[in-house]
């Protein structure tokens, strides 16, 4: 009888877990989805998208997170297949210096002219 | 003075600013494939249309020679009119071509084949487009031309024509 209890109980915890992970791995899922671009629709993620493109990659995606992958290699194999363009959130590198780097030096512009604002009124 | 400096600032990040969107907005804002890049091609295993067997990436490219991948189906339009221009493709004999049947039912593919002629030497199945997405395709009809060091040196979007039937034999000479 506690043989069969303790069964119960560890099958329950197995179950459990196993749910917990699956919904882990889709909220994985729809996070990275919806930051890839469907690449022959306008304007719609692959995550918005029902195109057939688009359901290629969301298999692909969910191929990878069960293989194990983690978010940046799957970002990375995409890229490696299509280019920067499918990943909405550009990385850094010589083409997009300026629109990385342009918010900050504006910022630190605009800083400074304040701070001169301040210093001549004081 | 301040004045001067003043306006001579504003002037500058304007004509910055102009420059930005000038160039931006003269980018198109769709997809353009690269098809020039050398890639490795993908490792995979995929079943084959007439065994129904699965195969190794390693083995289909494993002799020393050039190889064509087409993706290709029988719902595509483009790909009839690009079909007798593999044909001839097929006719040189340092070339090996590889069909990928992308998204396609058995028989309709099957009879597409019987009506119009087999130019493949080996014809995959892509039930659900993910190996289309191995090679870095988004659609039908695409091909794909492989050297010798198995690497994807070219690749052409759309049906090909007889003018990259000439470039494709002009690289593999």
């Amino acid at each position: 009888m506690k043989f069969i209890k303790i069964s119960v109980i560890l099958f329950l915890i197995a179950s459990f877990s196993g749910l917990k992970s699956a919904e882990a791995n889709d909220v994985l899922k729809n996070k990275i989805l919806k930051n890839i671009r469907c690449l022959i629709c306008q304007g719609q993620s692959v995550y918005d998208s029902e195109s057939e493109f688009a359901s290629s990659i969301k298999l692909i995606v969910d191929r990878k997170i069960n293989e194990g992958m983690r978010e940046d290699s799957i970002y990375e194999f995409l890229r490696e297949k299509y280019g920067d363009w499918i990943i909405y959130d550009p990385k850094l590198n010589k083409n997009t210096y300026i629109l990385w780097l342009l918010p900050l030096l504006l910022f630190l512009l605009g800083g400074a002219i304040i701070k001169k604002k301040f210093k001549f009124k004081s | 003075m301040k004045n001067k400096f003043s306006l001579f600032v504003v002037i500058i990040f304007l004509s910055f600013c102009f420059v930005i969107f000038y160039k931006g907005l003269n980018t198109p804002n769709n997809y353009t494939p690269k098809v020039n890049d050398k890639k490795n091609i993908p490792t995979f295993k995929a079943k084959d249309f007439h065994s129904s067997n699965y195969i190794n990436s390693d083995k289909i490219f494993e002799e020393n020679t050039f190889y064509v991948v087409n993706i290709w189906a029988s719902w595509c339009v483009p790909c009839r009119t690009e079909h007798p221009f593999l044909m001839e493709l097929s006719k040189n004999e340092s070339i090996k071509l590889i069909g990928l049947n992308y998204r396609d039912n058995f028989n309709n593919a099957k009879n597409f084949i019987d009506d119009f002629g087999n130019p493949y030497s080996r014809i995959l199945i892509d039930k659900d487009g993910t190996l289309g997405v191995e090679f870095g395709a988004y659609g039908v009809p695409e091909t794909f031309l492989i050297d010798r060091n198995k690497d994807i040196i070219k690749k052409f979007v759309g049906p090909i024509n007889q003018e990259i039937v000439n470039e494709i034999k002009s690289i593999i000479k």
